[in-house]
């Protein structure tokens, strides 16, 4: 038996299955907005984080790229020290509530932890959201002054890479200022995610803890626009850390993509999330739905758009996808959540054209069929068109959710910021250390459209090299 | 917030402002335009730099009140906030050094030319402009655009000033007559724009536009603004806003700009029947 034996009888793990998420009804979020998961209460909670074994090496750690110490925050969980666990999980993760819910923690954390060998992981992420919820509720303790230490630090970027790595820097002292292109911080997780995944009140919320640190924060600025790297230093900034994301659509380059009711999913996303266009005409900006929809692509990108698409009052909103279920690279909750929804999929199919009317707009699209061949450089099977396989969707919007790219507004504008031939950020060590001396990157400018907490875990490592540096430079 | 220090009604429609925005008046260049939110539930729009002072860190934009968020913009006043004003945005016009230059501004068009005017001539460029609106009242910077220019030309519709007829006629004569012309530019109405451009293009006469497409960032991250230029799809915010007015798809251009008319149409009666039912304390002065 392993060591716990030597802990006190009500630490043994429980034998149960997986606690269960509460969700809102299927058939009613399908046309709402809310929040589809409901989050755990404190029973539920208490009870899941009794499954967990507190392993001696945690593995379930190993899969998490800030480091959050698991087995340490489940078991004040269980002993229902709640503030405490939520301590211990703030120390190394700057943002729970958003990772809480957003994290692909089956290929992250869970997939690591032991018990998933035999029976389901505990729910690490629906625990590390509990606890953040819990202490959002709570009131909150003044953050300990913290000595500033004279040095100036800009942030490009307010996603979670700017985000993370403005904290931990206002953490140690420096003073430090975020610049943000659009009207609110949070990047994707403002213009992108849904509300009925990640309420903005939350990324609201985590925005002003940083604040309370002392970080400013500048929306409306493009940085290569309205100022420049180079501005930036001489205005006196010792260092510049670069979180500008991933966010160019990319198109499909068939024909009738310019129709009238053909959006990118971030002009889609954007409109929705970012622009309230579901509250339209109460909020000023509009959105074109039509009665049916197909998004293309599978992924998290995809997912929202398409059920937003339904929410904002499709009568049918369908995923085209040219591979099949077992590839599709959303989060496995989110297809879950789809299907329960009743969003249609059309697998193993791509389209090849637009169709339009006279007037300009959308009238269909049309597709062929795929089989799936010999895996690829990506290790997923090749999908290959079926000849003569041709049908048309009868849809009247089309959302093309296939991926994006870096913007490159910031390396045109830096001499000897590098980018490689995807447009990423070249950087010269783990920390992120582009090829500009103290200029750091991370997030998906640097890894092409990735996750958040990869994001992250990038944003708190340049940080920890970028204080390393200056104060050698003292 | 982005304070107003000067408003001026140019026409009934069309109000020019002085907004303080020291970082965007430091970097802006003829031909860049801001994108502008003005409630928190607002819309983001995009409006051209029509003038900028770097000293006193302030840029002029002229609003014609179209839609909704246009007429509620119309109603601020000195001394309010613009709550986001961000730019410059997309690439500034570029600036021979050879004349002489046509430059064609319809409407509210004439405010963007202006700056292009001022800093050609600031360069030794010859400039010829033609100013043209419907009628005499609505024609705007008249004497702003004379100080800027080597020549002014002006044709309004209806006759009450200048050429009884459009600018491109005006443009026309001026081709047919002989003068030599190094390039055109021409903003305003789209139909002008594309009118321009089939004038200009039977002499082979390189010829620009400002399009304005519906735009949500500015910043290249949504492609709302494409449009197809010489068979290729660009972003207009970060490729443009100014074209080679012989290459865009003016249809398509302006298929796409009307995507939204019956939420714009909505969102305009919501509007009237808030501020215009009975005498109207907003400042608007009541009807538009
Ligand atoms: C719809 C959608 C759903 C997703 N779902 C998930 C999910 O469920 N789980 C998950 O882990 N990941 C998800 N992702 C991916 C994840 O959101 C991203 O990987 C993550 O946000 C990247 O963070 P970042 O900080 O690098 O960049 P971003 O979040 O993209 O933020 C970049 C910020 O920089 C700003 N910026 C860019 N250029 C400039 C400039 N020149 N000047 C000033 N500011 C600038 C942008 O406006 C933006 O605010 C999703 C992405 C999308 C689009
Ligand atoms: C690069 C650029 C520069 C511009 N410069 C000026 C300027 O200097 N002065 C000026 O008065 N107008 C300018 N416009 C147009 C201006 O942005 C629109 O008139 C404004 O958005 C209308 O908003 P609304 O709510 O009042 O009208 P709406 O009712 O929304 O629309 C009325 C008309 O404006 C167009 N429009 C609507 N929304 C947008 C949008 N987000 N972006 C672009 N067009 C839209 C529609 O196609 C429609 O024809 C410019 C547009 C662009 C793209
Ligand atoms: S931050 Fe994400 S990966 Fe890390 S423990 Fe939490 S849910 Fe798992
Ligand atoms: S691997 Fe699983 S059981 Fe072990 S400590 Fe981590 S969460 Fe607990
Ligand atoms: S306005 Fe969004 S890409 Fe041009």
């Amino acid at each position: 038996m392993p060591e716990h034996e030597t802990t006190p009888a009500k630490r043994l793990p429980v034998k149960r299955p997986r606690a269960g998420m509460p969700t809102q009804d299927a058939k009613a979020r399908g046309r709402n907005f809310n929040e589809v998961a409901l989050g755990y209460g404190e029973e539920l909670a208490v009870g899941e984080a009794e499954r967990c074994l507190e392993c001696k090496k945690p593995v379930c750690q190993e899969g998490c790229p800030v480091e959050v110490r698991i087995p340490e925050f489940l078991g004040k969980i269980r002993d229902r020290d709640f503030r405490g666990a939520y301590e211990t999980v703030k120390s190394t993760n700057s943002l729970p509530a958003v990772c809480g819910r957003v994290c692909p923690q089956e290929t992250q954390c869970e997939i690591k932890c032991v018990l998933g060998k035999k029976a389901e992981p505990v729910a690490i992420g629906r625990l590390e959201r509990f606890v953040s919820d819990w202490a959002m509720g709570q009131s909150q303790d003044k953050p300990a002054r913290i000595k500033p230490n004279g040095k100036k630090v800009a942030i490009v970027g307010s996603g979670p890479a700017g985000l993370t790595c403005a904290g931990d820097l206002a953490k140690k002292g420096y003073k430090v200022t975020i610049f943000e292109a659009l009207h609110a911080p949070g990047g994707v997780l403002i213009y992108g995610i849904p509300e009925f995944r990640l309420p903005k009140q939350i990324v609201a919320e985590e925005v002003g803890n940083l604040e309370a640190l002392g970080v400013e924060v500048i929306c409306d600025v493009v940085v290569g626009r309205t100022i420049t790297v180079d501005e930036l230093f001489q205005q006196g900034y010792d260092a510049l850390f670069l979180g500008t994301g991933a966010g160019l659509p990319m198109f499909m380059n068939i024909p009738g993509e310019t129709l009238n009711g053909v959006y990118s999913a971030n002009e889609f996303l954007t409109r929705t999330n970012l622009m309230k266009a579901y509250l339209f005409p109460e909020w000023d900006t509009p959105i074109k739905v039509g009665e049916r929809v197909a998004v293309i692509g599978a992924g998290n990108v995809a997912m929202d758009s398409v059920r937003c698409a339904f929410r904002l009052g499709a009568k049918e909103a369908a995923i085209v996808y040219r591979r099949s279920e077992a590839e599709m690279p959303a989060r496995h909750e989110e297809l879950e959540h789809a299907k329960e929804e009743g969003i249609v999929f059309h697998t193993l199919t791509a389209p090849v054209r637009v169709l339009g009317n006279a007037d300009g707009w959308v009238t269909g699209l049309e597709c062929i069929k795929m089989e799936l061949g010999e895996p690829d450089d990506s290790g997923r099977r090749r999908p290959i068109p079926i000849k003569g396989s041709e049908f048309t969707l009868n849809v009247d919007t089309v959302v093309m959710a296939l991926g994006t790219s870096p913007n490159p507004l910031v390396s045109q504008t830096t001499p000897g910021l590098d980018v490689d031939k995807h447009g990423c950020l070249v950087v010269r060590d783990e920390d992120g250390l582009t090829t500009r001396d103290l200029v750091w990157a991370a997030g998906d400018a640097v890894t092409g459209a990735a996750t958040v907490i990869l994001a992250m875990g990038g944003g708190k490592k340049a940080a920890t090299a970028i204080d390393k540096v200056l104060q050698g430079a003292k | 917030m982005f304070i107003i220090r000067k408003k001026r009604d140019l026409t009934p429609v069309t109000k020019l402002f002085v907004v303080d925005a020291p970082l965007v008046a430091k970097k802006a260049q003829p031909g860049q335009f801001v994108i502008v939110r003005i409630a928190p539930s607002g819309e983001r729009i995009p409006l051209t730099i029509a003038d900028a002072d770097a000293k006193a860190g302030t840029v002029t934009i002229v609003i014609q009140e179209v839609g909704k968020t246009s007429r509620q913009m119309g109603l601020l006043k000195e001394g309010d906030g613009i709550l986001d004003f961000v730019g410059p945005l997309g690439r500034p016009a570029p600036l021979t050094d050879k004349g002489p230059v046509v430059l064609v501004g319809g409407g509210f068009g004439v405010a963007p030319i202006y700056p292009i005017a001022k800093a050609l001539r600031a360069k030794g460029v010859k400039v010829i402009s033609i100013i043209g609106a419907r009628s005499q009242d609505l024609l705007i910077l008249e004497a702003e655009m004379a100080s800027v220019s080597d020549e002014l030309l002006v044709a309004t519709d209806d006759g009450t000033k200048g050429h009884k007829g459009f600018v491109t006629e005006v443009l026309k004569q001026l081709i047919d007559s002989g003068r030599d012309i190094e390039l055109v530019i021409a903003i305003g109405p789209m139909v002008m724009m594309r009118a321009v451009g089939k004038t200009t293009e039977p002499y082979k006469l390189k010829t620009l536009v400002s399009v304005d497409p519906i735009m949500v960032d500015g910043t290249g991250m949504c492609g709302a603004c494409r449009l197809t230029v010489g068979g290729k799809v660009k972003f207009a915010c970060v490729d443009g806003p100014i074209f080679d007015a012989h290459q865009v798809d003016f249809d398509e251009a302006n298929r796409r700009g009307k995507m939204y008319a019956t939420e714009q149409k909505l969102a305009v009666d919501r509007f009237e029947k808030a501020h215009h039912s009975g005498p109207c304390a907003c400042g608007c002065g009541g009807g538009h």
